[in-house]
């Protein structure tokens, strides 16, 4: 499948943006949050996108964004895209989009992650507000880019005490000849 | 199968979808199985709901096993992530250094030379036997058949030993760097390597008549764990599960990586879909990938370069871009996506790995109305490794 194409017929139906080639079956485009779902409806049921590949977030701290990766395959045109959805970062506190998971009940499993690491919310969601990986977290997410592991580290656990070094010649000559020494 | 469960006893559902418990009924118990449990791959539990001896409810816990390495990525130089990554799947690593110096090398335009892309798949087949290898004794183990296991780590050994002298590690091998792969063949490797797949095969033959055609095994795998084809793309399953339910997905085949298009093969399928269907395509896909060793041996290049040249690593700056890179392991689809902002660090790496979709989703749909004793069998059935699914 040419991606350049289906990008044309995609582009006459909603507002994406550019198209970023990165390989002849590989491409990526950003779209708004609002268009996410009826252009992944319209790759998966027409376009032949069936297997939702990967769902993670990229955290654009400068710029103050999240970007939303949605990488969608075509197996039997040995084609993927990747839609990114660029939605605010407040600096505390959730950023919310729309939940996915009834298109693929596997989007779950991704959302719950990134709600945990990254803060992001998928209102409706199932079990969205379980604890994924962490348990017990306060801290801000912590695959957020200002989260700072070395403070974390130092704060939460002790450092262990270095162990006492020795010259090996000299700790073996008053091991061995403990008179000469 | 002819068991009919009786659908009487099971719990209603909530207006929000959620099953009806009250476990103060005494008619539910709550039984963990796992982080520790001999019917476990890895760390990883299973809370269960139980009525009798049947599952009414399955949810998958994980954690035991984070220790962070997409944000320890994120702080390291390109050249810092290559030991790190491999730890992310342990008896499986190869496929982590692959795609991340795939997605390195594509995103810093290096092309990697003819004869460390025959290395590369030379490796990543042996570590495919040898994640075929540990699920066989698991998955015979999880139903009784203890001998078996020690059967397949000691071929598993044998291969260990191909790896160590091949790489100098047993484990963590280190061996596929951004740029190409650390060294060449050594002197009489040919040989040694024929001798274990002669013995591999030898083995395999045992496994196959004292596991396959073992009345104990055929029982309870035979019809048991059924994945319905139609849920392969709801829950994103790849690799030997959905080649069992018919579907001959292989990354291999259908966006083929390194030198898979100048190999002959073809991919392994089932059609029952169950737990026995899906170990006998594990094993003959150990079968398969002993012949892929032999046409690499006979076929690959023994001289020209190893490496292609790589800048500085201490001051290698990559443009802004993203990819991702995928490739066939033993349990499916395996991908890395790399984002990089023109940095020397990685902006943000993703490890898609196969056992995040079939450990959780999947298996928590597959759990219920399972008998408690077939619950480990089932989970091994889907080869699941949990560090994948924690990175």
């Amino acid at each position: 499948m040419n991606l350049r194409e289906l990008y044309n017929r995609l582009k006459a139906l909603f507002p994406l943006g550019d198209l970023t080639e990165q390989r002849p079956d590989l491409a990526f485009v950003t779209l708004p949050a609002e268009f996410l779902r009826p252009t992944l409806l319209h790759l998966r049921d027409r376009a032949g996108f069936t297997h939702l590949v990967l769902l993670t977030a990229v955290d654009w701290l400068e710029e103050g964004r999240f970007q939303l990766t949605y990488l969608l395959s075509n197996r039997s045109q040995a084609c993927d895209i990747g839609l990114r959805v660029m939605i605010d970062r407040p600096a505390s506190g959730l950023a919310t989009m729309e939940s996915i998971h009834d298109i693929w009940p596997t989007a779950a499993t991704y959302q719950r992650e990134l709600r945990e690491m990254f803060g992001i919310d998928f209102p409706g969601s199932p079990r969205i507000d379980e604890e994924f990986i962490l348990e017990g977290w306060n801290d801000i997410p912590p695959y957020r880019r200002d989260f700072d592991t070395l403070k974390y580290a130092e704060a939460s656990y002790n450092q262990r005490p270095g162990r006492e070094t020795r010259d090996p010649a000299t700790h073996m000559k008053q091991q061995l000849y403990p008179g000469e020494a | 199968m002819s068991y009919v469960p009786d659908r009487s006893q099971y719990p209603a559902k909530n207006a929000d979808g959620t099953l009806d418990i009250d476990l103060t009924s005494g008619k539910y118990l709550k039984l963990w199985q796992g982080p520790n449990h001999p019917g476990i791959t890895g760390n990883m539990s299973v809370e269960l709901t139980v009525c009798g001896d049947e599952v009414v409810e399955g949810k998958t816990h994980v954690g035991y096993l984070h220790r962070g390495f997409e944000k320890l990525m994120e702080r390291r130089t390109f050249i810092q992530c290559f030991p790190i990554v491999c730890r992310i799947c342990v008896p499986e690593p190869d496929f982590n250094e692959y795609c991340y110096a795939a997605a390195v090398e594509e995103l810093a335009g290096i092309q990697s030379p003819v004869r460390s892309d025959w290395i590369r798949t030379l490796i990543l087949e042996m570590g495919r036997i040898n994640s075929y290898m540990m699920y066989l004794g698991g998955q015979a183990g999880a139903f009784g058949l203890g001998v078996i296991a020690q059967w397949t780590t000691y071929v598993r050994d044998l291969m260990l030993d191909r790896f160590e002298e091949l790489t100098g590690a047993r484990i963590y091998h280190m061996f596929i760097m951004p740029g190409g792969v650390r060294d060449g063949l050594p002197e009489g490797f040919d040989g040694r390597m024929e001798e274990t797949l002669r013995e591999m095969e030898r083995t395999l033959k045992d496994v196959y008549e004292v596991m396959f055609c073992n009345a104990v095994f055929k029982k309870r795998s035979i019809g048991v764990g059924v994945i319905d084809p139609d849920w392969l793309e709801d829950y994103g399953v790849t690799g030997p599960n959905a080649r069992a339910a018919g579907v001959a997905k292989d990354v291999r085949k259908d966006q083929p990586y390194l030198v898979y298009p100048e190999l002959d093969f073809a991919p392994v399928t089932g059609q029952d879909s169950d737990i026995y269907t899906r170990a006998d395509v594990r094993r003959r896909d150990v079968l398969v990938s002993i012949d892929l060793i032999r046409q690499i041996l006979a076929k690959m290049p023994r001289s020209g370069p190893l490496m292609a040249k790589v800048p500085n690593v201490l001051h290698w700056k990559i443009p802004q871009g993203e990819t991702y890179i995928r490739g066939e392991c033993s349990r499916g689809e395996y991908g890395y996506y790399l984002v990089t902002d023109g940095s020397g660090y990685p902006r943000r790496v993703n490890v898609r790995g196969p056992s995040y979709t079939h450990a959780m989703a999947l298996l928590e749909r597959m759990i219920v109305n399972v008998n408690i004793s077939d619950v480990a069998g089932l989970m091994v059935s889907l080869h699941t490794y949990p560090p994948e699914i924690e990175r």
